[in-house]
């Protein structure tokens, strides 16, 4: 379990978040959202101790952070970060084996114990086909997978994600997060995640935590939390919101010219209908209701 | 070498099968067979110079100073002298400056990410450079156990260079890579700039200073080779000890922590030795170019970026180079010798630029 005690985290003196209470249990996907600059990476990067803590405590399996050291922080916590640098001369199983650097003193040579979780680790990520190529000639999706490979080597308890999304297609996004949901439930993770796109996030996240200037605005499930209503006064977009037509999950749809707004809730949508968009007239929503 | 290079890249992995034991082998018959040619190189250069002395000789007076082996040494006591207390020291400092250039350069180039990075990045050189000119110019003799001022003063020039670049570059506990490398810069002009105007004073001793900061080995004795030996094999043990880190530090500063390294202390200790070796190596050298910037590069060009091969690699390599550049600088236009920094960059540039042109659109970092 991961647990967040009224944590301040920040860049020198200056805190980005305040008095941030959070539960993560293990098996679970958390996802943070809110706006660019509301402070989800600077929260990703708090749990892994590389912005300062100003007050409050972050606790792993009932163990403060700060009383564990780097390499053992290393053995809990893995992460993957927003825009890995990976260094492009390196082959691909080289880079995943640098997973198990926490685990090793500083002499001691990887062994094959070593090697067999690397390589279950690409097994899992569907990467072990890659493991002789070299960083520089793969795409950015099988750079994803790889990093997460390196993420599960480290055998971590908590794995997390920082825009594991960010500039994949929409299939590698699905594969990734696909991916994240099923080793989360295989290996019981916890799983924290920053993301951006809000769909994703309702699909694949059973708790959503909003951020909104450093604070945490709402939290709980996906939907509960996106909501037109919050996402117009956090983001300051208007969107319409829907229910999924397969699995009823909130789903967040933009209009070119940007001015439907959903009034009411619990599915039933209620157009208003702009001049400017007089396409929209002929499109309407509920039909899809057919699917179900 | 090439060929080697290319079976490391053939290799190919069963589907199913753990990559287990890891494929090293080529890197380690590579590290073998350069050891056996370094040994080979020391006993060639040591018959090249202005009076000829045939290999078998050479040999001969080598093995016979080789303890528990007893042989009876037939050459003449003149060639012995020659072979063993005029040539052999030289060589060794040779080796030992090349092998300390070389993995500084590959040390600075892996802690900064940088290609352009070489040893004299933070100002090692200009304040090297301004100690031995201050030494010339101080009108009393100093002396330190035999030698004259000038490696002290360059080697406290170097390192002190080096711990103000450090002092003024580090923010709290933390020491950001790219304001260290503009402080450097920025020091590096500064020292330069006193050195000049140091020279443009002095007129009897430009001649010593000039040729000090071109840099070369022809004054080389065995205290010196003692003095630089322990430093320099020290200082690559020590970085030697930290190549996983510097492995897993490519994947930059942040990762790295989150890898478990503690980046402000393997910085900290791979920046003190780089420094140390660089600064023995300079302090009687004085400034030998190239070395440090081209060898790391080729070697990883070659046998790959594996910080754990390609540090004792380029130590090797390093040192046979600068073995066989030297030779050529006293032996080519015998009596006169040329500036050893311009051998190395006449034949070692060629070379890369080759390299360069073979493995075209491949990062070596």
């Amino acid at each position: 379990m991961v647990e967040l005690k009224g944590v301040s985290l920040g860049y020198d003196s200056k805190a980005v978040l305040s008095n941030i209470n959070l539960k993560v249990i293990s098996g679970k996907i958390l996802g943070i959202i809110g706006p660019n600059g509301s402070g989800k990476s600077t929260l990703i990067k708090g749990i892994s101790r590389l912005v300062n803590l100003f007050s409050g405590r972050i606790l792993v399996s009932g163990q403060d952070i700060r009383n564990i050291k780097r390499e053992g922080l290393a053995c809990l916590i893995a992460t993957v970060p927003q825009n890995p640098i990976l260094p492009e001369a390196f082959t691909a199983f080289e880079v995943v084996l640098m997973g198990r650097t926490p685990h090793l003193g500083l002499l001691r040579y990887e062994g094959e114990k070593d090697a067999t979780i690397a390589w279950e680790a690409m097994n899992a990520t569907k990467t072990q086909f890659l493991a002789e190529r070299r960083i520089g000639e793969l795409s950015g999706g099988e750079r994803q997978r790889l990093v997460i490979a390196r993420a599960l080597t480290q055998q971590p308890k908590v794995l997390l994600l920082d825009e594991p999304t960010a500039n994949l297609d929409i299939r590698h996004k699905i594969e990734a997060l696909e991916l994240v949901r099923s080793l989360c439930s295989e290996r019981d993770l916890i799983v924290i995640t920053a993301l951006h796109d809000l769909n994703l996030a309702a699909q694949y996240c059973d708790w959503l935590v909003m951020l909104n200037e450093g604070q945490i605005y709402t939290e709980g499930i996906p939907q509960d939390v996106l909501t037109v209503d919050n996402i117009k006064k956090i983001y300051g977009a208007r969107v319409c919101v829907y229910p999924h037509p397969i699995n009823k999950l909130p789903t967040t749809l933009i209009t070119a010219g940007g001015s439907h707004v959903q009034k009411g809730g619990n599915g039933k949508s209620q157009m208003r209908n702009t001049a400017q968009s007089t396409k929209a007239q002929n499109l309407r929503w509920p039909e899809c209701e057919g699917f179900v | 070498m090439a060929r080697i290079f290319s079976e490391s890249l053939d290799r190919s992995v069963s589907e199913f099968a753990v990559p287990y034991p890891l494929r090293w082998k080529s890197r380690v018959c590579a590290l073998v067979g350069l050891c056996g040619l370094l040994l080979l190189v020391v006993i060639f250069a040591t018959t090249r110079g202005s009076a000829s002395i045939p290999f078998a000789t050479c040999l001969n007076a080598l093995l016979s100073r080789l303890p528990f082996l007893h042989i009876a040494s037939s050459c003449s006591e003149i060639f012995s002298m020659i072979v063993l207390d005029i040539r052999l020291p030289r060589i060794l400092l040779a080796g030992l400056v090349g092998a300390a250039l070389s993995v500084a350069g590959a040390t600075y180039q892996g802690l900064f990410r940088n290609p352009l990075a070489d040893p004299y990045l933070l100002g090692v050189a200009s304040g090297a450079g301004l100690g031995a000119t201050v030494a010339f110019l101080v009108p009393f003799a100093l002396s330190w156990m035999r030698f004259g001022a000038i490696p002290l003063f360059a080697f406290v020039g170097g390192m002190g260079a080096v711990a103000i670049v450090y002092s003024v570059a580090h923010v709290g506990k933390t020491l950001p890579a790219t304001t260290l490398i503009l402080a450097g810069v920025a020091l590096a002009a500064f020292l330069s700039s006193v050195t000049s105007y140091l020279m443009t004073t002095c007129n009897e001793e430009l001649h010593g200073i000039v040729f000090w900061l071109l840099g070369g080995l022809s004054l080389t004795k065995w205290p010196e080779v003692w003095i630089v030996f322990p430093c320099v094999i020290i200082g690559i043990a020590v970085i030697y000890f930290y190549a996983r880190p510097l492995n897993v530090m490519q994947l930059g500063e942040e990762q790295a922590q989150q890898l478990g390294i503690n980046v402000e202390k393997v910085k900290l200790i791979l920046l003190s030795a780089a420094t140390l070796i660089t600064s023995a190596a300079v302090c009687f050298t004085g400034l030998i170019g190239f070395v440090g910037i081209i060898v790391p590069h080729a070697v990883r060009l070659i046998w790959g970026p594996d910080h754990r091969f390609l540090l004792p690699l380029s130590a090797l390599v390093g040192a046979i180079f600068l073995i066989l550049a030297d030779t050529l600088a006293h032996t080519l236009l015998q009596p006169t010798e040329i500036p050893v920094g311009v051998i190395t960059a006449f034949c070692g540039a060629p070379f890369f630029l080759y390299l360069l042109r073979k493995r075209k659109g491949f990062a070596s970092f």
